[in-house]
């Protein structure tokens, strides 16, 4: 298994183009991973796989993350090579938060085992991938709006009657208003 | 009403005297026939108690049956998701009166673990009323046995000139709830869930004054 500077360099020298910057992960963990461009993403994927030192035939994980204060939104592909025994190799591309602009390419077509797990980040966080063939939400109800992964989600306020609010959701529950126990209401019940 | 004496007498002759309506109850509470289908990891206890070592045939309510228009009880074994909600209601609607519900587990009363979660419902009585509802999770086979002679015990006491089922204004369907931007809508049929007498609405009331 090459080092990931090496991996790093053989990518630059092999995709032209290619932005490859190195992201390290704390040393428990030892898991650095290769920021790629979204331009030639799907370059660096068709390299990682074909290269015959490497193999990256099997994609493991597709996640998506939001760094609300950072502003973008990161997808983080696991790739591993059955053939050759090795990985993983942590593959990861940035967009921008709003949705207009919240697209990365689809990796479906270099791994076809990420047709669902890319439709998971759409559907929670809605990173749009440009070229999957079958982009639908798959764990929500297609009528639905939000993304529920973005930190910025608030879900529908339905403490109406909570029987036993406390900390976060007594916070909540009175700022939504709605029904409660005497005892967790804390206001002048006016009779 | 015949004398206790009288009847005992007449059992030890092999004379059998009751009513109509203990004998239609005991017909009833002898073969609940519950629907067949199990959501989460309660089910898995709901089959432990319908196999040999519970034996649920005990209370003959061993024949699980694969669609709700033979079903006289719903166990909602599991995690009432959102996107599930308007199916478990369906399958409610289909069933023939009389029909029962038992929420089974912590998930099917109040959504559990998963109560503060965006996907799962609340409590499945948001849209259906339920009978009986077991707490644990999962709750033992035990729990479940419990819960279905509770339900029997339910039965006994239900009478043929008052029952609800008989009763041609009384609710038989229930809204499906259809799914909405953020939520389902409604989020709750307000003639199964209502809040508690007590509760206090704090939508516009002032904050308490501390002493």
């Amino acid at each position: 298994m090459p080092t990931i500077e090496q991996l790093a360099d053989a990518v630059r020298a092999a995709v032209p183009g290619a932005v490859i910057e190195i992201i390290p992960s704390t040393p428990a963990a030892a898991q650095p991973a290769l920021l790629v461009n979204r331009e030639s993403a799907v370059a660096v994927a068709r390299y990682l796989k074909d290269e015959p030192s490497y193999q990256m035939d099997f994609c493991s994980c597709v996640t998506g993350v939001d760094y609300l204060a950072k502003g973008y939104i990161e997808v983080v592909y696991h790739l591993y090579s059955v053939a050759l025994k090795q990985g993983p190799v942590v593959l990861k591309i940035r967009a921008p938060r709003e949705l207009s602009q919240c697209h990365v390419p689809s990796l479906t077509p270099v791994w076809r085992g990420c047709e669902f797990q890319e439709r998971e980040a759409f559907d929670l966080y809605g990173i749009k991938f440009n070229g999957h063939p079958d982009l639908r939400r798959i764990l929500m109800w297609n009528e639905f709006t939000d993304h529920p992964m973005r930190k910025d989600y608030v879900p529908p306020a339905d403490y109406e009657w909570e029987p036993t609010p406390h900390d976060d959701v007594l916070k909540r529950a009175k700022a939504d208003g709605g029904i409660m126990p005497p005892s967790a209401a804390a206001v002048e019940v006016k009779k | 009403m015949i004398d206790e004496g009288l009847k005992s007498e007449l059992q030890k002759q092999g004379v059998f005297v009751v009513s109509t309506e203990w004998l239609y109850n005991w017909g009833r509470k002898s073969s609940i026939w519950p629907l067949q289908f199990g959501l989460a990891c309660c089910a898995i206890e709901m089959i432990a108690a319908a196999a040999a070592r519970y034996d649920l045939a005990r209370f003959g309510a061993e024949v699980f049956r694969a669609t709700p228009r033979q079903a006289d009880l719903m166990i909602v074994a599991g995690t009432v998701t959102k996107k599930m909600a308007p199916q478990v209601v369906r399958l409610f609607n289909q069933m023939p009166e009389p029909k029962y519900v038992i929420a089974m587990g912590a998930c099917a009363i109040s959504g559990g673990p998963f109560k503060d979660g965006y996907n799962v419902l609340k409590g499945v009585d948001r849209y259906i009323p339920v009978d009986v509802h077991i707490p644990g999770c999962p709750p033992r086979p035990e729990a479940l046995l419990h819960a279905i002679i509770t339900l029997q015990e339910k039965i006994t006491g239900q009478h043929i000139d008052r029952s609800r089922w008989y009763d041609a204004k009384a609710t038989t369907e229930f809204p499906i709830p259809t799914y909405g931007e953020h939520d389902l809508l409604p989020p709750a049929n307000p003639e199964v869930w209502q809040p508690p007498k007590d509760y206090v609405d704090v939508t516009n009331a002032e904050p308490k004054k501390t002493a």
